[in-house]
């Protein structure tokens, strides 16, 4: 049976802003998947339909075989939801929020207490059990919220954006606790995340999803693998319509997009592939300002799907 | 089994607050004890009850405040995301701003015996706490539903006090009501805080018939009720935005 089961969402905020336009996936059980996306493009939205905290204009969602406008309480025992937004109590300890977590999900009173001591060693923050959560440094906040969504063992977790916010370090550690976990617990695990890194590192499988509709899903690297050869990025002194006609012709050219003054070229060996490209470029008047050369990763990826550049629809689309 | 009607934990820290007004109160008012008109010599004994009313009040008022912030930091959205039944986390909030209310007005009696007010024994303590609590939950019920319809800390307190100071002055509670203005005792009738505060007053001072205590304990309860459902009613209007 399917963890959770998304079949044409659909929900419109006010008037005109779509914010799911048939948004469909299915996660097996005890898979760790990935909702990668700008922002805007409908992650959290959908996260919020499948905790039961919003409806559905159109479609259907079922988590752990329940549907969620049906049944959301069925749902509701049966998830752990770690908001973008930290929802924690400042001015209680750790341990304190844990317990009301804990009894605020039907955890047994004998159990909670035990199960709080258990997640705070498992997060690292036993030291910090009973000092006010205002104390803690962002990483800790994030720690226990994640803790707290699993203080009644459910059987699918929710992240939304996890490490948004976070420095760096906490963010790496964030990783490596998630890592651990997925394999440990054997929960089902929906993430989301406007980071590539993340969705490549953590995620099983990952749904690219923009403006409210899967554009494609796979695992990582066999998303990686499915665009053939090197990603040459080409940024240009000035926007010129003429240089992708200039570059497509040129032999060894898989696929050649154009965003503003940014040139994206797929090509069969990028190392090679460079010289060429620059010396069309000089010959047809085209001054050129960089160039990189990479293998293809989830930007690509989603470049390819879309033929936007990451980057600059999330920029655009934070609400 | 899931209706866990959790109250918020507790923060020692606003305990300190209603101990601070009561003492600053009962010290800056103690001159007026002279003025004819009272029904009573002391004016501790006067005033206790007053005080323990106006603080519940104030207390439920602001209630909204914390609902706004929770709302903000998103700790409404996670509770919402558990089995727990919604009616609850609304029933929770109006519960705690009563037992606060309570435990301020039992710190105030005790403060209050402290300084030789004795508020009618045990019956006048019971009536007292009483319309403490009720005052607290209806007006907490007014400030939670606002919170949840406009979620903006400034409209909030705009309200707070627009409603707050004309209803403190508009009642009994610092003078004596023989004092007061015909007009402004005529409106007095409809505040709910004075109806608190005439309760609270009528047994601790003179017995003034059970009854009259009875009739504005029940008044409260109903207006209690009634600002329940406003409550409620936001609540459901801010899930839908949701």
């Amino acid at each position: 049976m399917d963890a959770i089961v998304v079949d044409g969402l659909e929900k419109t905020y006010g008037r005109d802003v779509r914010a799911l336009d048939g948004m469909t996936f299915a996660v097996p059980e005890g898979q760790v998947f990935g909702l990668l996306g700008p922002n805007g493009a409908g992650k959290s939205t959908t996260v919020r339909i499948l905790v039961t905290l919003t409806r559905p204009d159109a479609g259907r969602a079922e988590v752990a075989g329940r549907d969620v406008v049906q049944e959301p309480a069925a749902v509701r025992r049966a998830i752990g939801y770690v908001p973008q937004a930290s929802g924690v109590d400042r001015e209680a300890t750790g341990r304190e929020n844990l317990l009301l977590q804990g009894r605020l999900q039907g955890v047994p009173r004998r159990e909670v207490e035990r199960r709080t001591d258990e997640l705070l060693e498992l997060f690292g923050l036993a030291e910090k059990a009973n000092a006010l959560v205002r104390t803690y440094s962002g990483g800790q906040k994030r720690r226990l919220d994640v803790a707290m969504g699993l203080v009644h063992r459910p059987q699918v977790l929710f992240l939304d954006e996890p490490t948004t916010g976070l420095d760096p370090e906490a963010r790496a550690a964030m990783w490596e606790e998630l890592a651990r976990l997925a394999s440990v617990e054997k929960l089902t695990i929906l993430l989301t995340t406007h980071y590539l890194e993340e969705a490549d590192r953590l995620a099983e499988r990952v749904a690219i999803v923009s403006r409210g509709e899967v554009v494609v899903a796979g695992a990582p690297e066999a998303l990686k693998r499915e665009l053939r050869g090197d990603a040459v990025t080409v940024e240009l002194a000035d926007a010129d319509g003429a240089a992708p006609g200039i570059v497509e012709r040129l032999p060894g050219v898989l696929e050649t997009i154009a965003e503003g003054r940014r040139l994206h070229v797929r090509v069969d060996r990028g190392a090679e592939a460079v010289p060429t490209i620059l010396a069309a470029l000089d010959g047809g008047g085209v001054p050129v300002a960089a160039v990189t050369v990479s293998r293809p990763s989830l930007d690509d990826v989603y470049l390819h799907y879309t033929g936007r550049d990451f980057r600059s629809d999330d920029e655009g689309g934070s609400r | 089994m899931r209706n866990l009607a959790r109250q918020p934990i507790w923060i020692s820290i606003m305990l300190v607050q209603p101990m601070f007004w009561l003492l600053l109160y009962s010290q800056l008012f103690r001159r007026i004890t002279d003025l004819p008109g009272f029904g009573t010599r002391s004016y501790i004994d006067y005033l206790t009850p007053g005080i323990a009313v106006m603080t519940a009040f104030f207390s439920g008022t602001w209630a909204g405040m914390g609902t706004i912030e929770d709302l903000d930091r998103g700790v409404v959205e996670r509770f919402l995301a558990t089995p727990v039944r919604r009616s609850a986390l609304i029933a929770a909030r109006v519960l705690q701003s009563a037992v606060t209310a309570m435990l301020q007005a039992l710190i105030i009696l005790l403060v209050g015996l402290a300084l030789g007010a004795t508020n009618g024994g045990v019956d006048g303590w019971v009536v007292i706490l009483l319309a403490a609590g009720l005052v607290a939950a209806a007006f907490s019920g007014i400030s939670n539903g606002i919170a949840l319809l406009t979620r903006q800390e400034a409209t909030m307190i705009a309200v707070a006090n627009f409603i707050g100071l004309p209803l403190l002055f508009f009642s009994s509670i610092l003078i004596a009501r023989r004092l007061i203005p015909e007009w402004m005792r005529i409106l007095s009738g409809g505040n709910p805080v004075e109806w608190a505060v005439r309760a609270a007053r009528g047994q601790a001072l003179v017995a003034a018939g059970a009854s009259h205590v009875a009739l504005y304990l029940a008044l409260l309860v109903a207006f209690s009720v009634a600002t329940g459902g406003f409550a409620t009613w936001a609540f459901r209007a801010y899930q839908r935005t949701l």
